[in-house]
């Protein structure tokens, strides 16, 4: 624990000198005052409160974001320390490897936290001074919260584990790249080619859903879509899933953090330094 | 005495290329060892299989008795790997506490021991602006945390200014003294002659000798140079008198064996008047080196 705690201490002061935490947290910020500009139309028709439908843009803004972000930020994770060279002495200390990678990634989703925390803020704040039912929407905000950095902490691992594949910050760079384009964008667009080209069949009911649930950014879509009152006011696939329980989809959240994990240690302990 | 480090019979291949091959060797507490060799002998692959960063075909390693790599291994052997890297955002002072911390020693050392290595007034500025040397020392730093048993330096001196040399080497003294042993490698061989308790000498990844530089000395078996100095006038006379030397500018050179020195020497002082002086060279480290470097390897 002790180990842990220092390297996510000294890696956490990295992020911050590489201008990392700056950088997201302005990212976020600016997301969220875009969106709440764009969003600020009168919303009485919905019957919903300001703050949920904000919540429901929120949601589709961090689907692309937070991936985005977090595979930023960890791609350089195991390969940037082979490339420095600071690898080999790192590993005759007394600290396993796991260790390492829990170290960065505590430090990294404390970064996450601060920019998502950011966004989120500036989100909210907006919907209250507009609407006063607005506090109604605040258990939406915090769900959309933590389930923002169970995603973040999934892509965070899966970055690690690209990073230790490659060796290379530039291999690496280019890997995780490729993961958001195929896990955020292309897996949706394919999913709902097939769903269009099977017209209602088996595929549509019986394996469409699990599909969903087995892709986390679709998993962390549907649960706080499903939660949120203002279903209605999202868009594509999550109106083809409503029959999903939201339990399921919590479950998925709540695995893929430990399965990125586990296959970011397994990753890294076949680097030879 | 138990032994800090021992390996036997340790063979280590590269996809097919031979790195090392039946390599024994031992380091007791508190003894100093060089390792010397040409490039590409196998010294860093040495050290790096003693840290358990990489593995070994066959053979045995054990270090402070247990397997390399293994948590009590690591709580007990210190690195300087051969080029030391940090990251460049951190400072000196950062960078040490970070260490301290990973190895459960008290974090407010780390500026002594900045301060041992001559860093104090650079320890808040950031290793990115360090030079080379100065990044070298931040790795000596390291390697002092918490008394280590075991100290595996490669190329410690490497980047360091004759004084650090110096410096470094009576900081060596004392953990040795301490009871620490220490293996070191080196290309600098006049330094290592004097600051080890022994020498290994590695070449093509075999290890070719070992001992102190007495012992080695006595194997070489190579010749001693003398240099015999005339009177003023009796140069050519000198010259007659030991037409087995050869003349140069200042007097007469000569080489015998090292069975030969005393019956040498006895001849020249029996030439009575006509020498002014005699200087005896032993054979040079460097000579020593190469004739065991070379017997195998390149
Ligand atoms: N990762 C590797 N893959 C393949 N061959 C390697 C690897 N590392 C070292 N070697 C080979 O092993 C041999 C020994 O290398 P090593 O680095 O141990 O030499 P060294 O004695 O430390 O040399 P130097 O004095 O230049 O530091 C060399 O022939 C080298 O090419
Ligand atoms: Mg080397």
């Amino acid at each position: 624990m002790r180990r842990i705690l220092a390297t996510a201490a000294t890696e956490f002061r990295i992020s911050l000198r590489n201008r990392w935490v700056t950088v997201a947290v302005a990212m976020m910020a600016v997301f969220a005052l875009v969106l709440s500009a764009a969003g600020s139309a009168p919303t009485g028709a919905l019957g919903a409160d300001r703050l949920s439908v904000t919540v429901a843009s929120l949601t589709s803004l961090a689907v692309y974001l937070v991936p985005l972000v977090a595979l930023l930020m960890s791609f350089d994770g195991v390969a940037g320390e082979v490339e420095r060279g600071t690898l080999p002495l790192l590993l005759t200390y007394p600290v396993t490897r796991p260790e390492i990678l829990i170290g960065k990634l505590l430090a990294h989703v404390a970064v996450l936290t601060l920019a998502v925390g950011a966004g989120y803020a500036i989100a909210a704040v907006a919907a209250v001074t507009v609407d006063a039912r607005a506090a109604q929407g605040l258990p939406a905000l915090w769900r959309l919260m933590w389930s923002s950095l169970l995603l973040g902490a999934v892509f965070l691992c899966l970055g690690y584990a690209l990073s230790a594949l490659s060796r290379r910050p530039a291999g690496a760079a280019g890997l995780a790249i490729g993961l958001w384009l195929g896990m955020i964008v292309l897996y949706d667009l394919g999913l709902l080619a097939a769903v269009v080209a099977d017209g209602g069949g088996w595929f549509t009911t019986d394996l469409f859903p699990w599909l969903l649930l087995a892709n986390p950014a679709d998993a962390f879509r549907l649960f706080n879509l499903a939660a949120s009152e203002a279903t209605a006011a999202a868009a594509g696939i999550a109106g083809a899933a409503n029959a999903i329980p939201a339990h399921h989809a919590l479950i998925s959240i709540l695995l893929w953090p430990l399965l990125a994990l586990a296959a970011a240690v397994v990753a890294f302990r076949k680097v030879t330094p | 005495m138990t032994q800090s480090l021992i390996l036997s019979t340790l063979t280590k291949t590269y996809q097919g290329v031979p790195a090392l091959r039946d390599v024994s060797l031992s380091v007791a507490p508190g003894e100093r060892v060089a390792l010397l060799g040409h490039n590409g002998a196998g010294k860093s692959t040495m050290m790096k299989i003693i840290l358990g960063l990489i593995g070994h075909d066959s053979g045995t390693v054990e270090v402070l008795g247990g397997a390399p790599g293994s948590a009590g291994a690591r709580e007990g052997t210190a690195y300087l790997p051969e080029n030391v890297a940090f990251h460049p955002a951190l400072t000196g002072l950062e960078q040490m506490r970070h260490y301290l911390r990973l190895r459960g020693e008290p974090v407010g050392t780390a500026m002594d021991l900045l301060a041992r290595v001559g860093l104090a007034d650079a320890a808040r500025r950031r290793i990115g602006t360090y030079s080379k040397g100065m990044r070298q020392r931040v790795g000596l730093a390291q390697a002092l945390i918490g008394r280590p048993r075991l100290l595996v330096l490669d190329e410690p001196t490497s980047g360091l200014d004759p004084v650090s040399r110096r410096d470094f080497y009576e900081l060596l003294d004392g953990l040795a003294a301490e009871g620490a042993s220490i293996l070191l490698s080196s290309h600098a061989l006049t330094e290592v002659e004097a600051r080890t308790d022994r020498l290994v000498i590695l070449s093509g990844g075999v290890v070719v000798t070992q001992g102190a530089l007495t012992d080695l000395r006595r194997q070489a078996d190579l010749p001693v140079m003398l240099h015999v100095t005339p009177r003023d006038g009796a140069r050519d006379d000198l010259a007659a008198a030991l037409p087995q030397g050869r003349m140069n500018g200042t007097g007469v050179h000569l080489h015998c064996a090292q069975d030969d020195k005393l019956a040498t020497l006895r001849r020249i002082t029996g030439l009575g008047d006509m020498v002014s002086d005699i200087d005896v060279i032993p054979p040079s480290l460097e000579a020593i080196y190469s004739h065991f470097s070379r017997r195998d390897g390149q």
